[in-house]
């Protein structure tokens, strides 16, 4: 076999998926077609609150093609698990067919099941379900209130859980002696995540074998067969195989276990057919778990010297009618430890209560609850430096945690403790690519024309690969956060790789075999990566929370090391040298002192498997496993600096300039990362500018399709300009650290800061995002009367 | 009641008997068996199902199959010939213009009539013409790109 000196590490090599998606050819869930395929609808509550009095399925069971038609009462299978615990939380059951009451508008009640897609949906519209509605609340603070509507008899006044972290006493003695305190309350807008594939599923379960195959759209395929079948199904996981083959996008919301793969999964036993499901956009908006949805106070206190000595955040976070899969997790521990953000602050104190509402449940969406924290930190950081006559810049340099690259962590007041940090040469870097000076007299010119431009700042922080297990544990995890790896070396050299990490458009095929490559010294195209199917791939956990490089990427690193040690000992004895004298390099071993002596990659792989000449009592063959525990996340970081136009007539408002300067640590293929950053970009100005998902006060949903919800489209998005920092992180074999989210978690400040940066002549100080047209435009006409 | 239609797809015809609601991307779907086109938001809103109509760009999820007898469609499947993929193509795979890759066919089919109508397309023409197609990876710059340099190879090649 040809070996490459040349290292693959850090090159922009295209994708290998590529072809197979730009010729239509890719396997997405909805291309699954199975012999007897039956095809599934399902019944969903129209209401936001009422009792279910009674379901009537005569008509629809009558009616062409159908198959069957099930209820609550039929499905009788353990409600969907929760897998995070807070201390007191109250879990409510959720059922997975609404039994008795409806909480939520889309909650599904029943399932039709026929013999095509169309026959389904016709019988479920005959499906007649008789309701009496009740009052219903949608919004986190008002359930709190009293004599708000109960979902729960058992959980009062919806509240779910009360969480805290930080330094209580010491947050208020900041606050006591501190020179200013800038308080601002603050919305971060409920989301819906809106992968362009919608949601779907195939359950195949097999009477012959007792075996459940299910073909499901989701980005953690192990996660959901043990959820479901210990948990939900309570049949052994050797009996169900979860395939998760291209899957179109996910942004989190394809981490969770719902009810329609769960019930499909019952009906393909219950009938002994495979039963296929695929969400219509309008129950993706209804059913999917959406993002965010914070109502937050905020207060900072600070010195003279425009030093933060203090943060104090309160937060009512809407979980949604029921708890989704981490639906615990984001608000809590994924929001509360980042609103230090980038900044040295002595003491921080952050409440937040878990709320029950008659919404869809709120789970993990891109970034989750670290572009909330950094929403908060950002925002507060302009408003402040507004109200302190400070540039905004220079606030944040002044604030900043000083260099930190030796491998001491920096500690912050909650709970974390970030690997490694150098904030200053991203924002200097960023204001050189924005041209923050001109862009600073461009504003002050513009303004006496009636030229009204804004520049937005955020420097943020990140926190990727959630770990270690232990300490996740101990805070109320119901999984572990490793990752497994496992390396496969063929007789003739050429590799598998398989990983517990699922792709789905982060182009792990590329990345992973490319890291592969690299480290044996061996060509791209010896290596394939094999994700998304339970029955190939050891457990695993999947993707979610930028962690498939640093955690999974580090356990396949693990498993070359091993390989390379017991080739290394092959090595040995077939050059008849000493172990300690043997090299690995270039995709060879040779003896120290004397490369001539060596053996190529692909002579030691076929005599590991002749095992004809390989040390006594060495096992043969030549493959490893690996579970990586990291033991820390990874702290990424970077500046993001957007310039605006707002018309005033209009309020819509242009992005004339987006700089992206990002310190993601070691990068693998820079290509793929880039194209990460952009989509990220992309998603946080949505938020910024025009995604809400909003619900009327007594639950229904006013944003349920794609013409009510807005999501950026080409025209209104501008090119992007990216760079990075490398700051590696010191405890991950690789350096890495991880760059899915970073774009979405900075790029909504930056851009609500520039907006209202624009609007200062019109004297405001603050918005609450999305900042649409309509809303810039109010608050102008509401300063020119 | 069944209706008669008869299509060419990809260069080869079709004829079937389907139900006058039978939408046009399902019968391409899941009647001719071309999965490379696809749903996304069922309302002509993302794109994911755009086609090729007797030379138009349209939304498969908004039409009847019945409306299409007599036209010629061309979908995702049929933009390679004899294995040599379009510049389009060439162009998403060469400038990273897709990740998930699900709405990746819609956008190259809506970019082939993009480059039709503007053959040396600005990103403003290109960003404007692509406004009935979203993708929720890219943020669309690579997707611009990838446009610009389809445009590139095809005037080269002219």
């Amino acid at each position: 076999m040809a070996v490459t000196e040349e290292r693959l590490f850090g090159k922009a090599i295209k994708r290998r998926e590529d072809p197979r998606f730009i010729t239509g050819r890719g396997t997405y869930v909805d291309d699954v077609k199975l012999p007897g395929m039956t095809y599934a609808a399902f019944v969903r509550s129209p209401h936001a609150h009422a009792r279910i009095k009674s379901v009537d399925a005569t008509a629809a069971k009558k009616m062409p093609g159908v198959v069957a038609v099930y209820t609550g009462q039929d499905v009788q299978v353990g409600g969907l698990p929760c897998g995070w615990m807070l201390p007191g939380i109250k879990v409510p059951t959720r059922p997975v067919l609404a039994q008795g009451k409806a909480r939520y508008v889309g909650e599904p009640i029943a399932i039709v099941i026929a013999d095509s897609a169309y026959a389904a949906k016709d019988a479920a519209e005959a499906v007649k379900v008789t309701y009496e509605p009740l009052k219903g609340v949608s919004d986190g603070k008002k359930a709190h209130q009293q004599g708000a509507p109960q979902l729960f008899d058992e959980i009062a006044q919806n509240e779910c859980f009360y969480w805290t972290i930080g330094d209580k006493a010491a947050t208020e003695a900041a606050f006591t002696s501190a020179a200013t305190v800038v308080r601002q309350p603050l919305l971060n807008q409920r989301l819906i995540p809106n992968a362009i594939e919608p949601r779907a599923c195939v359950a195949s379960y097999s009477g012959a074998t007792g075996e459940l195959t299910l073909w499901v759209t989701s980005q953690n395929p192990h996660v959901h067969r043990l959820l479901m079948a210990a948990f939900v199904l309570a049949i052994p996981e050797t009996k169900m195989r979860v395939i998760s083959p291209d899957v179109g996008g996910g942004f989190g919301s394809k981490i969770f276990v719902y009810n329609e793969e769960v019930v499909c999964s019952w009906a393909s036993k219950a009938l002994g057919r495979p039963v296929k499901w695929t969400a219509e956009r309008r129950e993706s908006f209804l059913n999917d778990a959406h993002g965010r949805d914070h109502v937050t106070e905020a207060e900072m206190a600070f010195d003279r010297d425009g030093k933060v000595t203090g943060l104090r955040v309160k937060t009512h976070a809407n979980l949604g009618a029921y708890l989704s899969t981490f639906a615990p997790l984001i608000p809590s521990y994924l929001y509360g430890p980042l609103l230090s953000g980038v900044y040295k602050i002595p003491a921080i104190f952050c409440e937040v209560w878990g709320m029950l509402t008659n919404t869809a449940p709120v789970d993990a969406y891109r970034g989750a609850g670290r572009p909330e924290a950094t929403y908060v930190v950002e925002r507060m950081m302009d408003r402040a430096a507004d109200q302190l006559k400070l540039d905004p810049a220079e606030l944040r340099r002044k604030n900043f945690i000083p260099k930190f690259t030796d491998g001491a962590p920096y500690q912050t007041p909650v709970a974390f403790a970030y690997d490694s940090g150098n904030y200053e040469p991203v924002l200097k870097r960023a204001l050189e690519l924005a041209g923050y000076e001109q862009a600073r007299r461009d504003q002050a010119a513009g303004r006496a024309k009636g030229k009204y431009l804004g520049v937005g700042i955020s420097t943020y922080i990140e926190a990727c690969g959630p770990a270690p297990s232990a300490v996740a544990g101990s805070l109320g995890a119901g999984a572990g956060l490793w990752e497994s790896g496992q390396v496969r070396v063929h007789p003739s050299g050429s590799v598998t790789v398989f990983t517990g990490s699922h792709s789905h458009g982060q182009g792990h095929e590329t990345t992973f075999a490319q890291l592969v490559a690299d480290e044996l010294g061996i060509p791209m195209e010896q290596v394939e990566v094999v994700h998304g199917d339970t029955a190939q791939i050891p457990f695993g956990m999947g993707t979610y929370g930028s962690r498939s490089a640093c955690v999974g990427g580090s356990a396949i690193v693990k498993c070359l090391d091993k390989i390379k040690e017991k080739g290394r000992k092959i090595a040995a004895h077939l050059l008849e040298a000493n172990e300690q004298d043997i090299v690995f390099g270039g995709g060879a071993w040779s003896v120290k002192g004397s490369p001539d002596k060596k053996k190529a990659w692909g002579e030691v792989a076929l005599m590991a498997y002749l095992a004809h000449n390989i040390p006594q009592g060495m096992e043969p063959g030549l493959e490893a496993t690996s579970f990586y525990d990291p033991v820390n996340f990874t702290f990424p970081f970077g500046a993001h600096i957007a310039v605006v136009e707002v018309d005033p007539d209009t309020g819509a408002v242009k992005i004339l300039k987006y700089v992206a300067v990002d310190d993601v640590g070691r990068v693998i293929n820079p290509m793929i990362v880039d194209g990460m950053v952009h989509g990220g970009i992309a998603q946080g100005v949505g938020q910024a500018l025009w995604e809400h998902g909003v619900y009327a006060d007594d639950g229904q949903l006013l944003s349920g399709t794609m013409m009510d919800y807005a999501m950026p489209k080409a025209d209104a998005l501008p090119s992007y300009v990216t760079e990075r920092t490398v700051t590696p992180s010191p405890h991950n074999p690789l350096g890495v650290k991880g760059a899915g989210e970073t774009g979405t978690i900075a790029s909504t400040p930056a851009i609500a800061n520039a907006v209202i940066d624009a609007l200062e002549p019109f004297g405001v100080t603050h918005l609450d995002i999305p900042l649409t047209p309509q809303k810039v435009w109010k608050a102008v006409a509401a300063a020119k009367r | 009641m069944k209706l008669p239609v008869k299509v060419t797809i990809n260069g080869q015809s079709y004829s079937h008997e389907v139900e006058p609601r039978l939408l046009l991307v399902h019968y391409i779907r899941e009647v001719v068996g071309l999965t490379g086109t696809h749903v996304g938001c069922d309302t002509s809103q993302c794109g994911a199902c755009t086609i090729l109509m007797d030379g138009q760009a349209v939304k498969a999820c908004t039409l009847f199959t019945v409306q299409a007898d007599g036209a010629r469609i061309m979908t995702i499947e049929g933009l390679a010939k004899n294995g040599e993929l379009h510049p389009i193509q060439m162009g998403f795979w060469e400038k990273h213009g897709l990740q998930c890759g699900f709405c990746t066919p819609g956008m190259i089919m809506a970019a082939h009539q993009l480059l039709e109508r503007y053959p040396k397309p600005s990103e403003e023409q290109i960003r404007h013409q692509l406004e009935g197609n979203l993708c929720r990876c890219t943020g669309y710059h690579n997707i611009v790109k990838a446009i610009q340099w389809a445009a590139d190879q095809m005037a080269g090649k002219k």
